[in-house]
């Protein structure tokens, strides 16, 4: 019999509710002054894009990250002296801006531990 | 079949193909990544053509009107041709008139070619006929007969040295354009508007202001001005007009050095946000200084206007 149980992706509204997310994620992250200094990009519609591939995979929606292009899109970072306090801090505060749009403690869980699964690669190891 | 275009190569798309499948299968390396409409990646532009509403979901209007689409999840009905996101026609004009409204802003009038349409607050190269080109912001609306451009003079500058020494009323020029989406999208008349600008920002800014009231734009319209001296600001008579015929703008002048009646002093990132805390739902231009700009950006978002409502021009010095 085929699974016809929602996705994390459709649990936690889809598209809609990336478009919801992300300006609240993004001024997070550029108002902590943990990692502030790596999102204050020049162009701030280019890293809002990147922000909105972020959390489309992150909620379980579709993308076409491979782990070389995490590596790739974090070295720059990386030699800045991103470690793992700042990983920290960015699944932080995508949980704080779910808690905010009312998300449930179990999807958080799920959204956090997608973003888990890229920390060896956004930090080169 | 459909056919997309793109720099006069003719791709054919397969039944329900999107646009972006079909360009990849091309051997077009366009960037993408989540194939779906949500990431933003693949943003492209339609010269000719109708791109279906799913496509622009979630755009600045101002990126919607000028032909702006997600790729991946565009299966137009008949054919496009896709546009590098700037690239506008090229047109010949005079000029139709030139004079100063400060020490080092000269304002430019230019006929406007038939054809050539533009919106307030978007900016073309303008080109003489030595070959030399510089880019200059809209100040006018369509349909006022010229092109207003507000011209930085510069000491050393070639174009603006030209513009002062060397051309006429009625000499020939070249334009091409219209670039950029700094411009005034109708829909939300309600809705409060913050332009703050510095030095020939003002430009776009003006144009944009204009356009809005011409749009029958009802919510508070805040403008501000900001120039280092006195002698830098300009289009003061015309903006207290306005101010004082129309309930819903507030004009003000700010600089960083001097005082004068109805003038403020101080930076304009700290008082172009005094007395607005909370800029939730706003829409805001910011045009003129590079770093003032990123600046201002920054704030306007943070203060809380969505990106999508944030319209930001930063101008090169080029001379």
């Amino acid at each position: 019999m085929q699974s016809t149980a929602p996705t994390l992706f459709e649990k936690l509204g889809g598209q809609a509710a990336v478009e919801l997310a992300v300006d609240n994620f993004y001024r997070k992250v550029l108002s902590d002054d943990r990692v502030s200094r790596f999102f204050d990009g020049v162009d701030m519609d280019r890293q809002r894009a990147k922000q909105k591939a972020f959390l489309t995979m992150a909620f379980g929606g579709p993308h076409n990250y491979s782990g070389k292009d995490m590596r790739q899109g974090h070295s720059h970072l990386v030699a800045m002296g991103l470690n793992d306090s700042h990983v920290d801090a960015v699944i932080e505060l995508l949980g704080e801006t779910l808690r905010e749009l009312s998300v449930s403690e179990d999807l958080i869980e799920e959204v956090a531990a997608i973003a888990e699964s890229t920390r060896n690669d956004v930090l080169s190891r | 079949m459909a056919a997309v275009t793109l720099d006069a190569a003719v791709h054919q798309r397969q039944e329900g193909e999107s646009v972006l499948d079909a360009l990849l299968r091309g051997g077009v390396a366009v960037p993408h990544s989540c194939k779906s409409g949500v990431c933003g990646s693949c943003l492209m532009r339609a010269a000719e053509g109708t791109v279906p509403a799913r496509a622009q979901a979630g755009l600045k209007d101002s990126w919607k009107a000028r032909g702006y689409f997600l790729a991946c999840v565009c299966v137009p009905e008949g054919d496009l041709r896709v546009a590098s996101v700037d690239d506008g026609a090229v047109a010949g004009t005079t000029i139709h008139a030139l004079d100063y409204v400060t020490p080092d802003v000269l304002r430019v009038r230019l006929a406007a070619p038939p054809g050539f349409e533009f919106q307030a607050g978007q900016y073309l190269s303008l080109r003489n006929s030595d070959g030399l080109a510089r880019s200059y912001s809209i100040a006018s609306l369509p349909g006022e007969g010229f092109i207003e451009l507000h011209v930085r003079v510069y000491a050393e500058g070639k174009m603006s040295g030209w513009l002062t020494r060397d051309a006429k009323p009625g000499q020939s020029v070249t334009i091409a354009g219209p670039f950029g989406a700094c411009f005034y999208v109708p829909g939300r008349p309600d809705q409060p508007m913050l332009l703050a600008g510095t030095g020939t920002g003002l430009s776009p800014l003006y144009g944009v202001l204009r356009a809005a009231l011409e749009a029958g734009h009802q919510g508070p319209i805040h403008i501000v001005h900001g120039a280092v001296r006195i002698a830098g600001l300009y289009l003061r008579e015309e903006l207290r007009a306005i101010s004082i015929s129309r309930d819903n703008v507030a004009y003000r002048a700010v600089v960083l050095d001097g005082a004068a009646p109805d003038v403020e002093t101080g930076p304009i990132d700290k008082l172009a946000f005094a007395g607005n805390a909370k800029l939730t739902g706003w829409r805001a231009f910011l045009c003129g200084d590079p770093v003032l700009v990123q600046v201002m950006r920054k704030k306007a978002f943070l203060a809380g206007a969505a990106m999508h409502d944030i319209h930001a021009d930063s101008f090169l010095p080029a001379g």
